[in-house]
This record gives structure tokens, sequence and C-alpha cells, in this order.
């Protein structure tokens, strides 16, 4: 069974920045955000984006390591995700 | 919760082709560049934030001069691109005020956290709070002194543990917290007093217009203005980065209660806020009990 | 610019080039013509905290600046006084703050690190005594600073070196302070305020106005070792050395005068108005038939340690006739560097109220100190001291034990 999953908008994470901090993810309004399994070059976790983004800058507003720009597409992207 | 199910990581090392269009920039164009030495969770980086977008959203940028305080902030020195006259430990609201009356069309502000401000100088702001200096002053509280490693400060709550109170700060013996926009919004010379907090989104977005509000009332010479920011300090605090959002809310957001403690010639005290917000959290579980929210 | 023979009467020789000419003169006090000379020098910004004997200079530049286009802030305490000089120096305005011993106690944390910040802040110090020779001089700052120290003799030569201290300021971006006390601040002298000509200054390249702030090219005061970034980095260690290694061209701009030094046996050393006192008496004992001398350092740091050695070339024992504990004589040793006896003929002395210079600032006094000196004696008491010496009790004469393992 898969799930059509809409974005409606999208990020760019500098992870290189990221300072693992995790205070996107509890940020993120519907929860497509989770921390990495890997680490960057300074050793930290850093944010992983998941299909339902809507683009709502919340992740941004929190990062205290400037990682986030947020974008809006004009036509929501469609995604199929096991559900 | 939410209920979508989570699909596969996307690519967010590249900007989106056409059909995309940037909402907000990466790093606030004040920035000369986004690195900085702050700790992982630290709210500081979002005040700095919040005064770069309000100087932008106001078309004041070329009109502005920082007198900046001695705290971690103080690294934003070399990084924030505006004029800085940087100050010793307390002492920026005096050297604002050098610089207001030497520059009148200036946008003059300060950065100063509550070590700097509310311990070090805490005569130097009421001073020039009473005087009227049309300067803002901004302050970065996070109830400890982060630079040295965590210590008490004149803002640290009651209970709060620091490395000089191990115990938990007792009234007693340590004394009580100062409410500082409180003795600020008294002073007739105050135009304009808000206390802030970026501990979540919603706070970060009400916290930028506050700033804006205070850079306004500057620029319309009603007086000074201030602005408090609660900010994380994890690392002071000893807690995990993650529960940095949370401890603030439970501690310091509880005694230093956001809300606009001066506007439009009407003071509001902190208990009164406080009141308010009570007042409202009873009203929900009312709706609640009822059968739900109302609009 | 050091002059070391006297060539008149009073065997008085003029230093630099301050002139200050003998039309349009008014009796004034001292506080007010060092206050209007500042203003003529432009300086457009003072904040201060009233304390006497510095007061009046506090009063007339609230009187006087605001219609020069300036600002005097009455400030609430002495430290944020220093800082708002600090912001209004910022910003490339020649601006000036000032007080006395205890009030300047206060300042030396923000004197010390206007140094670091290159910020050319004046500082009127009208003391108490010259028992604050070794603030003024040293400071109780942190680190390694210097500051220039100008120190008029009377409110005639205060008028041009108040001018030259605001230059000098700008030229080496460094603190510079007009080392006074009651008799300058509180003497009314018939005295024309002048302009005095400097060569001109580059602009204030560094100074902050928040026009370039957005461009990437914002400016930065600061005596920390950070800059902006993509700026000339300092680092804590550079920046100190940076400074240090200015100082020993600032040290170029010592000053001093002397007179009948050319075949003296005794030379006096003595700064401010009490030199002039020392200048007196000396000449009535020339008169007397005694080879005696003067030389006063104008500059007390630098220290004219050059002109204090030419002048004391001939003697065979130097004199610090100062009124303090002895502060100033130190200079004067290591001046001399052992060329010849160094004493101390001064002494605590102040008026009854302890704001002003006391009973032993007196022609009789001085001379009577510099004849002892001349004539190898002991010197006289110095008034008062017979019923404050200080006696010793038996547990202070008992010797203290080592401690050392």
């Amino acid at each position: 069974m898969t799930t059509v999953v809409k974005s409606r908008g999208t990020v760019t994470i500098d992870v290189e920045s990221c300072k693992g901090c995790e205070l996107c993810i509890p940020a993120c309004p519907p929860a497509v955000l989770t921390m990495s399994g890997p680490v960057n070059k300074r050793g930290y976790h850093y944010p992983e984006l998941h299909p339902g983004c809507t683009g709502c800058a919340a992740c941004l507003m929190v990062c205290p390591d400037y990682c986030f720009e947020v974008f809006r597409f004009q036509t929501p992207v469609e995604h199929e995700v096991p559900s | 919760m939410s209920t979508i199910p989570l699909g596969p990581v996307l690519d967010t090392a590249h900007a989106p082709g056409d059909g995309a269009r940037v909402v907000e920039p990466k790093t606030p164009a004040l920035l000369l560049t986004n690195h900085h030495h702050l700790c992982p969770g630290c709210g500081e980086p979002l005040a700095v934030r919040a005064i770069a977008e309000a100087l932008e959203d106001l078309g004041l940028v070329d009109t502005a001069v920082c007198a900046l305080g001695i705290g971690c902030y103080t690294s934003f020195g070399a990084t924030v691109d505006v004029d800085l006259v940087q100050c010793l430990h307390g002492r920026a609201p005096s050297v604002a005020t050098g610089v207001k009356r030497m520059l009148p069309d200036a946008t003059v502000f300060t950065l100063q956290g509550d070590g700097d401000m509310v311990n070090e100088g805490l005569q130097e702001v009421l001073h020039t709070a009473a005087r009227g200096e049309s300067l803002t002053a901004v302050l970065v509280n996070n109830g400890v002194f982060g630079e040295t490693g965590g210590h008490m400060t004149a803002t640290s709550v009651l209970g709060q543990r620091t490395k000089n109170t191990i115990e938990g700060r007792d009234a007693e013996y340590h004394g009580y917290p100062i409410l500082i926009g409180d003795l600020i919004a008294q002073l007739e010379g105050a135009a304009y007093v808000a206390r802030g907090s970026v501990h979540n989104a919603g706070a970060v977005a009400r916290t930028t217009k506050m700033v804006r509000r205070a850079f306004e009332a500057q620029r319309r010479r009603e007086g000074f203005s201030f602005v408090e920011i609660l900010t994380m300090c994890p690392t002071g605090w000893f807690i995990p980065t993650g529960e940095g959002p949370d401890y603030l809310a439970s501690t310091l957001g509880e005694v230093h209660i956001m809300g606009e403690l001066k506007a439009d010639g009407q003071i509001r005290t902190t208990e009164e806020l406080h009141a308010e917000n009570v007042r409202k959290a009873a009203e929900l579980d009312a709706q609640l009990a009822r059968g739900g929210l109302e609009d | 610019m050091t002059t070391t023979t006297g060539t008149t009467s009073t065997g008085t020789t003029t230093s630099g080039s301050a002139s200050t000419g003998a039309s349009a003169r008014a009796l004034m006090e001292g506080s007010e013509a060092l206050v209007r000379a500042a203003i003529l020098a432009d300086c457009r910004f003072f904040a201060g905290y009233p304390m006497t004997p510095f007061t009046e200079v506090l009063e007339h530049f609230a009187a006087l600046l605001p219609d020069a286009g300036g600002v005097c802030i009455n400030a609430e305490s002495e430290i944020e006084a220093v800082g708002m000089a600090w912001g209004a120096v910022a910003t490339g305005a020649r601006a000036a703050t000032g007080s006395t011993g205890q009030g300047l106690a206060l300042m030396q944390e923000s004197f010390s690190e206007a140094t670091l910040a290159e910020l050319p802040l004046v500082i009127f110090n009208m003391s108490r005594s010259q028992g604050d020779y070794f603030q003024a001089t040293r400071g109780g700052g942190h680190g390694d600073y210097r500051h220039i120290v100008l120190a008029p003799q009377d409110v005639r030569e205060g008028v041009a070196l108040v001018q030259l201290a605001f230059h000098l300021a700008d030229k080496w971006r460094n603190p510079v302070m007009i080392y006074g006390d009651y008799l300058l601040a509180h003497t009314q002298e018939a005295v024309s305020v002048e302009r005095v000509e400097f060569p001109p200054l580059p602009a204030k390249d560094w100074a902050v106005d928040g026009s370039r702030s957005g461009t990437g090219r914002s400016r930065s005061v600061t005596p920390l070792g950070v800059t902006k970034v993509g700026q000339r980095h300092f680092g804590q260690e550079g920046k100190a050395q940076y400074i240090a290694t200015k100082m020993a061209y600032v040290e170029r701009e010592a000053r001093a005068e002397a007179g009948f030094c050319e075949d003296a046996e005794t030379v006096v050393v003595a700064f401010g108005s009490p030199a002039k006192f020392v200048k007196y008496a000396v000449a009535q004992l020339r008169d007397e038939g005694l080879r005696v001398g003067w030389v006063r350092p104008i500059t007390l740091w630098p220290f004219p340690v050059d002109a204090v050695r030419a002048a004391t070339r001939t003697a065979r024992v130097v004199g610090s006739f100062e009124i303090s504990s002895g502060q100033l004589v130190d200079d004067v040793r290591i001046a001399v560097a052992g060329a010849a006896p160094v004493e101390f003929i001064g002494g605590v002395s102040s008026d009854h109220s302890g704001f002003g210079l006391g009973r032993l600032l007196d022609v009789d006094e001085v001379r009577e100190r510099i004849r002892a000196l001349h004539e190898g004696r002991t010197q006289p008491p110095v008034p008062g001291y017979e019923e404050f010496t200080y006696e010793p009790a038996p547990h202070q004469l008992a010797p203290t034990p080592e401690v050392t393992p």
C-alpha cells in the first residue's frame, strides 16, 4: 500500500553548519524532519527532510546555525510513500 | 503528532529548480557568514536574526550602529555587517548614549546579555532609560552566565541550578531574580518595553515584531525602547540541546513572562501578563471541557 | 619640544608651539579657560559627574557646549560618563570626560581599554594633590597601556595644552589626560583663549556612523583583537603587541622646560602648579648666588627622560619637589640613572578640606627645602607632620618570621 504525500515546499540544509541541536525536529509542524544516522565533518547528526514539507519556515526560524533555506513550489510535488 | 507517513529522505543539498521560490533566505543579509562559534542549541543567534530582520524590514540597515556588550553574543560583532562600538561589560547603554547624541539620525542599539545588563550594568540601562535616550536596548536573557560556563545571574529564577547555585537558586540565600522589563517600564523616559523569546517559531516571529516596534519608537524619537529576548542556553543549563525550549518555557518563561510591558503609553506588569496567561489558559480548558475549541 | 636653558629673568622659556597672544585678555577662572580652549579645539561632547575640584569644568562645559553645537551630559556616575565619552569619540567627534582622583579611579577600566580601542579620548583631571601622579602615569587599569599626560603650570599654559591634548589624542589615537589641580581649576588669570594651529590630521577613516552597515564595509571600534570577518585580524596577543609597539613612537612627544641648569650643582624637578613655585624660589636662590636650577616635565608620560638627564648633567644632587609622599621621584631616578643622588624634597600637604594644595606650597617653604638640599642638610619638617607622624606599635616593630620552606 502506498499513500500520496504532497510537498508544498522544500528546504535546503547546510549540513556542514549544523551542530545537531535538534531544535528543528519538534518545530516542524508536519513532522517531516528526522535526524540523520550519519554525521557531518564535525561529528554532528543533522536533519533530513521527508515528503510533506509545507514551506512554513518554522525550521529556519528556530535554527541557531542558519542551516535552512525554505522554498515553496508553485505546484505541489507529489510523492508515493509506503503507508 | 503528524499523521504523514515518513517517505524517503529528499535531496536538500541543492535548491529546487524552476517552479519554486525562496520564502526565507538561509542567512540574513546582514550576516557576513552563517558560521559562528556559539554552542549547539543556543538561542542568541536567533535573537541576532530577529534584530537583523527588523532592521532589514524597516529599511534602516544603512543607519545602524550597534553598541555591543560582553558575552557569548560578542562574537557576532565580527560577523554582523553593522557599524560596531564594542563596549566594556555593562557599559553599552552609556556608550550608545554618546553615539546617539553625536549621530541623532542613526539607529543605535545595544546588544547585551543578562550578566552584562542586569548584573554589571544595571544602573546604566536604568539611567539611560530614565533620560529617555532615543535608542534601543536589546537584552538576550538566558538567566545564566553562559560564557563562564553556567553561573547565576541577577535574572536566574528561583530553583535554577547553576554552577554557583548547585542546589538551585534559593531566595533566602541568593535573593530574588530581577524583572528588568518592569523596572524600565516604570521610567518616564521609556517609550516601548517588551519581552520576547526564541523558544519556538511563533515566539521568534512575535519577538521580531517587538524589535521592529522598538526601532520604530526610536525613529519617531519617542524615547528609550527596550526588548528583552529569552534565549536558550543548554550548555549553561546543563541539559540536552533538544530540551532547551521546554526548559526555557517552564523555568525562565514562567517568571519572565512574554509580552509588551509598555506600549502606546500603557504599562502592564509581568504579574498582569501572567494573570492574563492564566485567564486565557482557563478559558481554553473551559472550552475543551465544553467539547472543543471555539473560534 | 625641549629647552634646557633659562632665557628670561625668571629663567623661564616657553614650550612647544603654544602661543597665546596678549590681545583680548580677560580675567577668567581656570576651569572656564580650559573649557573654552577645548571648544576652540572642536570638542563637541562632554560627560562628567561633579566632584571637587573638577566640578567647575563640568559646569562650564554644561554652560558653553550647547551654544557651540555640542552636548554635555550630566552623567549619573563617573563610569557612565567615560562610557558616554567613549561612544561619542567612536563616532569621530572630539569628546572628553574628567573628574578627580576617586572619580578617575572608577574610570580606570575604561581608560585602559580605550587605549586598546585606540580611542582619542581627552580626560580632564583636576586633582586634589600630586599624589595622583602614579594614577595618571601608571594608572589602575589592566594590561599594557599608556596615556599621554600633560601638566600645565598655570591657566595660560593650560589653554594651549588642552588644545594640544586634542591634537595628540587624534594624532596617536590614544587617550590624553590634562593633569591639573585646585589652583589651575580655580585661579582667575588674565588670559586670552586663542586657537593654537596644528598640522592637519588625516580623516578618521575608522569612526562609525552607520552608513556602511550592510555594505560589507562596516567598521568596528573595539578594544578586542576581533574585527569584522574579512578585515585585518589581530587576536588578543596581536592587538596588545600592536599597541605596545605604537607607544615607542608616542614617546617622542615628551616635553619639558628647564632653567638655570647649565652650571647648576643642585637641580629641582617639579610639575604643574608647584613647579611655578619652584621656579620662583630657584630664581631667588640664584639672586643669592646659589648654583641651583630647575627642570619641569610638561608631559608626565612620556616622561622627558632626555631633558631631565640633560638638565641634571652638572648636578651633584637632584631634588624632586612634589605635593605627595614621593611619586615623581621614581621617574626622576630612572631618568638620572644614578648619575647623581635623587632626593625627595616634597611632602603630603593639603588644605583643611583635602581638596586643595596645602601649606607646603609656599615660596618660603619651597625655597628653604631647596636650600637644605643644596647645602646637604636635613629637610625642614613638612607643616603638619609634627602632629600626625606615624608611630609604629611594638608588634609592628617585631620581625616577621620567614615562611618560605
